[in-house]
């Protein structure tokens, strides 16, 4: 049985992500968790944020930032495809907000530094997280008859 | 301050890098996952196993040094909060948000500059809803 391409990259783009928050634990000694880097940056919570940590958490968003922009020196310019409904973009968005801010963390922060951590609060996060956001697309896709 | 600066940005491409790798910097993608009950692609799934390996060995390595980093410094771990409905409820209501758009912070950030504009209202929204809980917070 051949491993699809999809996989393998996701494997591989998955170390490089791995890298990534290592490199930030190992040397500057902190957590990879973007909502809270981006929370840090964001009114009200950057008037009390330090100035260093404001300008090291800014360098780590203007990477972020660039590299898919950059990438189409290196390879193919990536492509995605998102909905255009403005509605759910918006209501989307401000969840994703409230959500990571008040349960401290996303994708970055719970699942990739907090469960290599071992850190069972993480775990939960996780777990729900992934569980209301199944439920969510199900619902979205094949409608409340789908979940029964 | 200065290595602090480009440790964070090298970090911050690199995180970028393995999005884009890995293709999670596509909504499309991470929705396939969550679609348990459609033709479901398990590739987040190996990303998240992926970034596992190079974490725990860091983990282990921080743990070793003594919650330090290779430079000497003190790391700063996440406070050990209990598990209660604050984060519960917040990652429930983080999920239907990722849910019905296919972004999280770090893809929704290193996907704004593809010149997508739901993208940019993505990303305004969420500043909004993390600004909106602070607010409601101190009240």
């Amino acid at each position: 049985m051949e491993i699809p391409d999809a996989w393998m990259n996701g494997l591989n783009g998955g170390v490089i992500i791995g890298v990534a928050a290592a490199l930030l634990l190992l040397v500057n000694g902190r957590i990879a968790g973007i909502s809270g880097i981006v929370s840090r940056l964001t009114p009200p919570e950057v008037f009390v944020t330090p100035r260093a940590t404001r300008l090291t958490s800014l360098a780590f968003i203007v990477g972020l930032v660039s590299m898919p922009v950059l990438w189409k020196y290196i390879s193919d310019a990536p492509q995605i495809s998102v909905t255009d409904d403005l509605v759910t973009v918006i209501f989307g968005g401000f969840l994703v907000g409230i959500g990571t801010s008040l349960g401290n963390g996303c994708t970055s922060g719970h699942g990739v530094c907090g469960l290599s951590r071992g850190s069972l609060r993480s775990a939960v996060a996780v777990g729900v997280f992934i569980a209301t956001a199944a439920i969510t697309v199900t619902v979205m896709r094949h409608g409340l008859s789908g979940m029964l | 301050m200065m290595r602090s600066i480009l440790v964070s940005c090298l970090s911050g491409l690199l995180f970028g890098a393995g999005l884009v790798v890995s293709d999670m910097i596509n909504p499309a993608r991470v929705l396939a996952f969550l679609d348990v009950l459609g033709a479901w692609d398990p590739t987040l799934g190996f990303v998240m196993v992926g970034a596992l390996f190079p974490m725990s060995i860091a983990w282990a390595l921080v743990r070793r040094l003594g919650r330090r980093t290779i430079m000497g410094d003190t790391v700063i771990i996440p406070k050990g909060t209990p598990i209660d409905r604050k984060l519960i409820g917040g990652a429930a209501i983080f999920g239907v948000g990722w849910g019905l758009v296919g972004l999280c912070p770090g893809p929704a950030l290193a996907a704004l500059g593809l010149g997508e504009p739901s993208v940019w209202l993505f990303v305004a929204a969420m500043l909004m809803g993390i600004a909106a809980r602070k607010v409601f917070a101190r009240m």
